[in-house]
């Protein structure tokens, strides 16, 4: 794995990014509001959303039987089935794959998982070249770029920056831009057009990711909306689709729900454009809708840990639409690339470190890349609850266990949690705690070093009131219920003449010293 | 009934003013309410951070402490939060782990009495119109916790149409976290500094004098960032401004968060949702004085 810098380190340089910041606030904002309002439309929303969590979550519990049922299925309908346990074994299979037909030259249609394995970069070492055929991930291909979005991998790219990109390198990979290439979207997708078409049609081997695998008869399916796909899955001779073992539905009737959550969840749409299905080869007379060649690879490279977690599991029921992504305040502000990782936001956060593991620094920082405010869990067409994983992970990096060392850089940390616990285990100690705070007040500074001088730089701190409730509440009580009087401690602060703690959030502004006895307390029935 | 005032350690030790309101707020309304002295955290902070088992003897010392009231109050959301949506699976994971029932049989009594302050008020007092009176122009932020996984609903500003010379205004992007998340707030300063600056962007579009929520991290984060802009508005905690009256009115003028407050310095409770700690305590005793 390249060597990212850790989520917080990468998300500084993108929250520093004003144009970046503009083209995600505006894109995820668009499609948000998309999304609400397909979703808005139909009435039994939950009941699918319910549908989708259960048969996911069965197919997963009996994920080995279903496994087996896809493999005969396939092998019966004229396709071949190779397992990957991981990334080196998956990209071996398919270049011994793509050697074999002779050719150098492959068209991709959007595969996640194959950039999850680094395939392209496989093949090229192998003197192979992959064409990305999908918009969004021609543009980040031709610019050396990575992808930082689900579904609009190239979301960080204004069209300006598109058009550059395609004047400046589509030459090099094909059929070059026009030369009067605008900004305008629809010139620029004319022009990835006529690109991609002479590719497609040159082009003898495909190979494809799949959005589901259906047990019952081997079928891979392709959602998309542009109908490269199509030209991908339709074109070619050979076809090799790499797939997660996690893809699989039983049936065509599951199938169905997920058809209407992943379109509604994912652009906002009510049907997706093209839903592409096939099944094994077409026969020698031309019947059946499959390739002449067809390879499935099925891919584990940590799915099985992943389902052995119990708590972690339910990431794998991820159907890749996106809209965590869309609704996270975080990813909106810290961008794809700062994932450091195919998956980006909220869903990255918690698949990447279980495919992964979290002995890299980047690794272990992602379960904290989240303010845990629950947006995409309530979002989650398979309702994963994110916000308990990415808790259950950041237990997993500050503990570790056997077979997840506990990550470094945490002891600052694990120490001083264990002293607040037991500071906060005691009333005693933290009312002790508060008075000192209290009597110390004049000294706290304003602005605090180390991790703190993050706060401070952009946000005024609290300043500790004249006095706790519990000792407010004591001498109340001492005093009689309800009647709170006179003076307690003679050490303790009061407020400033005519200031009323009490109508405030917070506690007292405080400058003034607080050394004068305590005059009656402020609030009388 | 017996009920039960969880203060919540941040309350208890840098908020007294909403708890004040909060006592004053449910004896207005008849309620007798206590606050067992034993009580400190609800172990929010341990827990979402990865430590588990450090908040395991928080919560049970929470179960221990309210045990027998009928009912406890919390006048916070996230803190209600964690008792009801994490101390269950606090009692899953250590059966789980082999440790029994017994972590289980101690919370689970808790969980289902325990009630963010505007649910009581809606749900077991049954009181929409608290008698309050609040002449001001307020916008509220209905923090995630609150909305996502206690899910208050729109009980708040139910609670908040009913202050009589209150005018509600709409917060744009209200349900937009305002990125304090506890620790977040220091491990990804930058991300939760880039999230409060917006939503202290839509609070000073609004043309509210006060920003209301029922979470005071939160609001000591947003607050914060307004202060620093001395933005001139000025957070309340919900309990404020209900517990207010004709006779006993709340000022929002003299809520210390108030713009041109200086930076003062408190320990370490950005770095939680908890209460000081006497390992955060200041590294510096760089004294500051007063600007006003
Ligand atoms: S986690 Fe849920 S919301 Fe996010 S991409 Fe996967 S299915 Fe979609």
């Amino acid at each position: 794995m390249p060597a990212f810098p850790t989520f917080p380190k990468a998300a500084r340089e993108a929250t520093g990014n004003a144009q970046l910041r503009h083209n995600l606030r505006k894109a995820t904002g668009t499609i948000r509001g998309k999304r609400a309002a397909v979703v808005a439309e139909l009435d039994d929303w939950a009941e699918l959303r319910r549908a989708g969590k259960q048969i996911k979550e069965r197919t997963l519990r009996h994920l080995d039987t279903y496994l087996e049922q896809v493999e005969a299925a396939v092998i019966a309908a004229g396709g071949t089935v190779h397992w990957a346990a991981d990334a080196a074994e998956a990209n071996r299979i398919v270049t011994d794959l793509v050697r074999a037909t002779g050719e150098r030259d492959v068209i991709k249609v959007k595969s996640m998982a194959t950039q999850e394995i680094g395939l392209n970069e496989a093949l090229a070492e192998a003197g192979i070249t992959a064409y990305e055929t999908d918009l969004a991930e021609l543009i980040v291909q031709l610019g050396d770029d990575r992808p930082s979005h689900i579904l609009v991998p190239a979301i960080h790219r204004n069209r300006s920056e598109v058009r550059e990109i395609f004047r400046d390198r589509m030459g090099e990979w094909g059929r070059p831009a026009p030369d009067d290439l605008t900004d305008e979207p629809a010139d620029l997708a004319a022009a990835a057009r006529r690109h991609l078409r002479e590719r497609f049609l040159s082009s003898k081997v495909a190979i494809s990711g799949a959005n589901f695998l259906v047990a019952e008869t081997g079928t891979a399916v392709v959602v998309e909306s542009e109908g490269n796909g199509r030209m991908c899955l339709t074109l070619p001779e050979t076809l090799i689709s790499v797939v997660g073992i996690e893809k699989i539905v039983p049936t065509w009737a599951d199938l169905e729900v997920f058809l209407q959550l992943l379109p509604r969840s994912s652009t906002g749409e009510r049907m997706n454009p093209y839903t592409s299905t096939w099944t094994g080869t077409t026969a020698a007379d031309g019947a059946g809708d499959g390739p002449g060649t067809f390879h499935l690879v099925l891919l584990d490279n940590g799915r099985t840990d992943t389902l052995a977690d119990t708590v972690g599991r339910q990431a794998l029921r991820c159907i890749r639409c996106s809209a965590c992504l869309n609704v996270c305040p975080v990813y909106e502000r810290a961008g794809g690339h700062a994932y450091g990782s195919v998956y980006p936001g909220p869903i990255g956060a918690i698949l990447t470190p279980q495919l992964r593991g979290t002995a890299d620094p980047l690794d272990a920082s992602l379960p904290y890349a989240s303010s845990l405010c629950g947006a995409c869990y309530e979002v989650c067409p398979v309702a994963i609850d994110i916000p308990e994983v990415l808790v259950h992970l950041r237990e997993r990096v500050v503990q570790g266990d056997a077979e997840h060392p506990r990550a470094k850089g945490h002891l600052a940390e694990r120490v001083a949690m264990r002293a607040a616990r037991t500071l906060l285990d005691s009333p005693r100690l933290l009312g002790a705690a508060q008075r000192a705070g209290i009597a110390t007040r004049r000294l706290h500074p304003g602005r605090l070093p180390g991790p703190g001088a993050a706060w401070t730089d952009t946000r005024d701190l609290p300043q500790f009131p004249d006095e706790s409730f519990r000792d407010w509440w004591a001498r109340r009580s001492a005093a009689g219920e309800g009647a709170p009087a006179a003076p307690a401690a003679p050490a303790r602060p009061t407020p400033e003449a005519g200031q009323t703690p009490e109508a405030g959030n917070a506690p007292a502004s405080g400058d003034t010293p607080s050394t004068t006895p305590t005059s009656a307390p402020e609030e009388r029935k | 009934m017996r009920v039960g005032l969880f203060l919540t350690c941040v309350n208890d030790t840098l908020y007294p003013g909403t708890g004040r309101a909060t006592v004053r707020l449910l004896e207005r309304l008849g309620v007798e309410v206590d606050f067992p002295a034993a009580q400190t955290c609800c172990g929010q902070m341990h827990y979402n951070t990865g430590y588990r088992h450090d908040a395991e003897p928080l919560a049970r010392r929470y179960a221990d402490t309210f045990a027998d009231y009928d009912a406890i109050v919390v006048p916070s959301g996230s803190c209600a939060a964690m008792v009801r949506d994490n101390y269950p699976r606090l009692g899953r994971r250590a059966r789980d782990e082999g440790r029994g029932e017994a972590l289980a049989a101690h919370l689970d009594p808790v969980v289902p009495k325990t009630y963010e302050l505007s649910e009581f008020l809606l749900d077991v007092l049954g009181v929409t119109d608290v008698g309050a009176y609040f002449p001001h122009r307020v916008t509220y932020h209905p923090t995630c916790h609150s909305s996502r996984m206690l899910g208050v609903g729109d009980r708040p500003l139910r609670l908040l149409r009913a202050v009589r010379g209150l005018t509600l205004l709409e917060l744009p992007e209200k349900e937009q976290c305002c990125g304090f998340g506890g620790t977040f707030a220091l491990k990804n300063p930058d991300v939760s500094a880039a999230m409060g600056t917006d939503k202290a962007r839509h609070t000073i579009a609004t043309g509210a004098e006060v920003l209301c929520a029922a979470d005071n991290s939160c609001l000591m984060h947003i607050g914060g960032t307004l202060n620093r802009q001395r933005a001139g508005v000025r957070v309340m905690h919900l309990a404020e401004i209900l517990a207010s009256t004709e006779s006993e009115p709340a000022d929002p003028s003299s809520a210390p968060a108030a713009a041109g407050a200086r930076a003062a310095g408190a320990p370490c409770a950005p770095a939680a949702d908890c209460a000081p700690a006497a390992a955060c305590a200041p590294a510096s005793t760089t004294a500051r004085g007063g600007s006003r």
